[in-house]
């Protein structure tokens, strides 16, 4: 008797010496806590909209039970193939043409020893980054529009025929990816000039006085170094492969070129948002969070056991 | 001793085409970024004929300042900067609190709960319920169309919440926080105290990252917001630049019609510069501030 009650009493002053210590974390986190649970955990219980036909008089427990129908209608049908496709095509061209770019970027400008120079140029390739999307796509149908743009006032003086830039499928992609080089190739290429900037000096004297060139040098010395930085961004960029954004893609996008422009999100909004059919867009961007979180985990696990650098 | 002397000539002299070549690439680089901004600022400035039949190449063409007028006078651009300022400023300062509330427990390694904390905000971060869950909980909590959709639902970015825990974490020593509690701080008061003042240099990162993204993104205001009267600026220029329709009160007469093509385009441009100022003055005195902030993320913590 007595010995369970001290033991009582013991967890008792535990649970209070708890309190005491930690009350005021709690308080401290007790708003971004009701944050999380409201725009992110409540959310994610809606998926379950994705296996009910929803209706907006029953609610989303009491809608009917379907299963997987809205996954099967959205696998089976020819044109979703075309908008995973899409997604793919854009993610996998935006990785392996603007990968490498911000470090071939940070290492250019990493030999740069003229202070001035340096930072003039980082000046200017950071700034596309500030400029908005619909910005970014206002300006190049300005300049790339087929009767009064810049570009084609060029090609129609240097002997060419005018190109419709935005009214063609086939160019899409390319604008899509290189528009986006062209905006953030210099703000990515910043968390590899940090990483340049921590190579240990005493490595780079060592490959001076064996004799080593510049080119020599960046390849044994310099690479190697930021690899793991290297790594690391990769994991990232390739988890995202499925995460196209809306944004840019929405504002590209028109009857024309709808062919290769439409991805998923794009395709979630209008289903769900413009047509209403909540359950059925519900099923894709869920669809594409499963596949987007499967990729991040092989990756991650590949890298981990290739080169033991892992996001977690 | 001559052999190596030799040597290092010819490596110098292969280093130093190397080098040029870097030089070249890099003046390369900067031209293809500051040719077509050029281009916009000096159309923005020209006779819009010009501009039109291409005359204009990269410098103004009969200098006017009537598309700076008409954007002036375009009463949906002018309604979207007053709201863009106030979503701005309001959202990053909401944004900030926010961050800082839970970064100063996360960091801290006697709040044993911390872990699992940080683990259900970083499993937000990866997976979420969608587009359609999350505006059935705007449209629940009443929020649709009114300036709640625009501050709360993004009152935090778990990203920017994990940078701030970084840098909490490897900037303020533990031995502080100890002489702190032996001196009769609590935790709260500790954290009002001493962290927030030293933290000035990430809530600068973050009210610029923050900042960044309440003044540049269109996508909340296009799924929750029908209201005219509270959409951002993004949501104006979209409807200008992208969509095309432009507003038929900024014709007045007949005679404006015939220049309404060019009046237009002109304005186009104008408007391109006017948006994009605001951020672009701010840059260059931030820019070390905003080095610094992916510096502290590439930290791994």
């Amino acid at each position: 008797m007595i010995p369970t009650a001290r033991k009582q009493k013991s967890r008792i002053d535990a649970v209070k010496v708890y309190l005491y210590k930690n009350w005021q974390f709690w308080a401290l986190m007790a708003l971004p806590l009701i944050y999380l649970l409201i725009f992110h955990y409540i959310p994610m219980t809606g998926i379950i909209l994705a296996f009910k036909r929803f209706s907006p008089r029953k609610g989303i427990f009491g809608s009917e039970n379907v299963g997987l129908m809205y996954f099967r209608q959205f696998l089976g049908a020819p044109s979703s193939f075309r908008i995973i496709m899409n997604t793919l095509r854009l993610g996998l061209y935006s990785l392996i043409a603007g990968f490498p770019i911000p470090i071939l970027l940070a290492i250019a400008i990493n030999e740069v020893k003229n202070r001035k120079f340096k930072k003039s140029v980082q000046l200017i390739t950071y700034a596309p980054y500030f400029i908005s999307l619909v910005v970014l796509v206002g300006m190049m149908m300005r300049i790339m529009d087929l009767r009064t743009g810049i570009l084609n006032h060029l090609i129609v003086a240097l002997g060419g025929k005018p190109i419709n830039f935005f009214g063609s499928k086939d160019i899409f992609p390319h604008l899509y990816v290189w528009s986006g080089i062209w905006q953030i190739a210099g703000y990515a290429s910043i968390i590899y000039i940090a990483a340049l900037s921590g190579v240990n000096p005493e490595l780079q004297e060592a490959a001076i006085i064996d004799g080593a060139s510049r080119l020599q040098r960046i390849w044994n010395v310099d690479l190697p170094s930021i690899r793991p930085t290297i790594v690391m961004m990769l994991i990232f960029n390739v988890g995202q492969i499925m995460n196209i954004g809306f944004e840019k893609a929405y504002l590209m996008k028109n009857s024309v070129n709808q062919a290769n422009a439409e991805i998923i999100s794009t395709f979630v909004y209008e289903i769900g948002l413009k047509n209403g059919d909540f359950s059925f867009s519900t099923a894709v961007g869920l669809f594409n969070s499963v596949v987007s979180l499967i990729l991040f985990v092989i990756v991650n696990e590949i890298s981990k056991r290739l080169t033991d650098t892992g996001v977690w | 001793m001559f052999a190596l002397g030799k040597k290092r000539m010819q490596e110098s002299a292969t280093d130093k085409v190397f080098l040029t070549i870097i030089y070249l690439v890099l003046i390369l680089v900067v031209l293809i970024i500051l040719v077509p901004l050029v281009y916009v600022v000096s159309a923005s400035f020209s006779d819009p004929q010009a501009v039109i039949s291409g005359e204009m190449k990269l410098f103004p063409v009969r200098p006017t300042l009537r598309g700076y007028e008409a954007v002036f006078k375009y009463h949906k651009i002018m309604i979207g900067f007053r709201n863009s300022f106030f979503y701005m400023f309001v959202g990053t300062a909401i944004n900030l609190i926010m961050t800082m509330l839970a970064a100063y427990p996360l960091s801290r390694p006697e709040f044993k709960a911390r872990r699992f904390l940080s683990f259900i905000f970083m499993f937000a971060m990866i997976f979420s319920g969608g587009l359609v869950p999350t505006f059935m909980v705007v449209e629940k909590l009443g929020m649709i169309n009114t300036v709640w959709a625009m501050l709360i639902p993004n009152a935090l970015s778990i990203w920017n919440l994990m940078l701030c825990r970084n840098y909490i974490t490897n900037n303020i020593p533990n031995e502080l926080y100890e002489a702190g509690i032996l001196e009769g701080c609590t935790p709260i008061k500790f954290f009002t105290t001493v962290v927030i003042p030293l933290c000035k240099p990430i809530l600068a990162v973050l009210a610029l990252y923050y900042g960044i993204g309440h003044w540049n993104t269109y996508f909340s205001a296009l799924i929750y917001l029908k209201d005219p009267n509270l959409q951002p600026l993004q949501i104006a220029l979209r409807e200008l630049l992208v969509i095309n329709k432009v507003d038929p009160t900024l014709v007045t007469n007949v005679q404006a019609i015939a220049d309404m093509q060019g009046l237009t385009d002109l304005l186009k441009y104008a408007v391109i510069v006017v948006s994009s100022l605001p951020l672009m003055l701010i840059y260059p005195f931030v820019q070390k501030y905003f080095v610094k902030g992916i510096m502290v993320g590439s930290v791994k913590g």
